[in-house]
């Protein structure tokens, strides 16, 4: 059995190894930038939007609502790097209603680049938010002792991030292939459907969590010392 | 039984343990807390989609616990460092 997509090797030269997460990665990345890129293109300024056209919207307003909420203005500066992370693990997690597909977050190699993506954003996007030295100020905060506390939990919550999405993927793929094995044929779609929600729930969390960590490093600091 | 057999034995045992023991404490933490969140969205309706917002958060928080456990019983389970030479 399988444990992970990385395991599956699907062509290899030399050095040079292609397995299944990495297919599945450059795959979700070509159908979301075709996709957008064609859907875009069609878009003109007339008086009925296309169906397409109000679907993306609904997408793109939400999230942009959502990154507001937290408090990061304007919210258009962060949905590039925010959205896209939403977007990415919302199609990884649908795709899963494909035969044959396994999502490329089961594996740890995927959900630790996206955590490193979040890591290195957070002080670039966090100084954009509040600026570079109320970035820097909030790891003296409220007391300079504090400082290694800081930084050990802006490495703690990398991993966290890194292995919770790990961790729900692996975990509903190894819970179909015990059913599979145990009652076939109905439990295993009712558990998929399950998944989909989960995929779903932990795609929005890992984007808010991001968002959170960045509105956090830029926050306005309010009577400090 | 030779030392493969008790590694094999110690890990499967740990890796129950780990799995039972260490869902004990988020189940309890996300009861405590969805309790809460209903009964906050109860009293507050109009406030539902941030409590939920923050609910979410928060559960994903105390999830992370039980996911950890479960990675490492996974660990233990399929990729047990000490289990190398598999007979």
């Amino acid at each position: 059995m399988a444990l992970t997509p990385d395991d599956v090797v699907l062509w290899r030269h030399g050095w040079l190894v292609v397995n299944q997460t990495i297919a599945t990665t450059w795959g979700i990345m070509g159908l979301l930038t075709l996709g957008s890129w064609g859907l875009t293109r069609s878009f003109t300024r007339r008086e009925s939007p296309s169906l397409w056209w109000q679907s993306l919207e609904i997408v793109v307003i939400a999230m942009r609502d959502q990154i507001r909420e937290v408090g990061l203005r304007p919210a258009e500066r962060f949905m590039p790097f925010l959205g896209t992370l939403f977007l990415f693990l919302a199609s990884a997690a649908l795709l899963t209603i494909v035969p044959g597909y396994v999502s490329p977050s089961s594996s740890l190699s995927t959900t630790t680049a996206l955590a490193l993506a979040v890591f290195l954003a957070v002080p670039l996007l966090g100084s954009q938010a509040g600026g570079f030295r109320r970035y820097l100020g909030h790891f003296v905060e409220p007391v300079p002792l504090l400082l290694p506390f800081h930084i050990l939990s802006e490495v703690t919550r990398t991993v966290a991030l890194a292995v919770r999405l790990f961790g729900n993927a692996l975990s509903e793929s190894m819970v179909v292939g015990i059913m599979l094995t145990i009652a076939p044929f109905f439990f295993p779609v009712l558990v998929s459907l399950l998944g989909l929600v989960i995929g779903f729930v932990q795609a929005y969390i890992f984007a808010m969590l991001a968002t959170v960590y960045v509105a956090a490093a830029g926050r306005v600091t309010e009577g400090g010392p | 039984m030779n030392e493969h057999g008790w590694v094999a034995v110690a890990s499967i045992v740990t890796a129950g343990l780990t799995m039972g023991v260490g869902a004990i404490g988020p189940a309890l933490g996300e009861g405590r807390a969805i309790a809460s969140a209903v009964m906050a969205i109860a009293q507050q309706p109009d406030e539902s989609a941030t409590i939920t917002r923050v609910l979410f958060i928060g559960l994903a928080m105390v999830e992370s616990i039980a996911i950890y456990c479960f990675v490492i019983a996974m660990i233990l389970v399929f990729a047990n460092p000490y289990w190398a030479a598999r007979p």
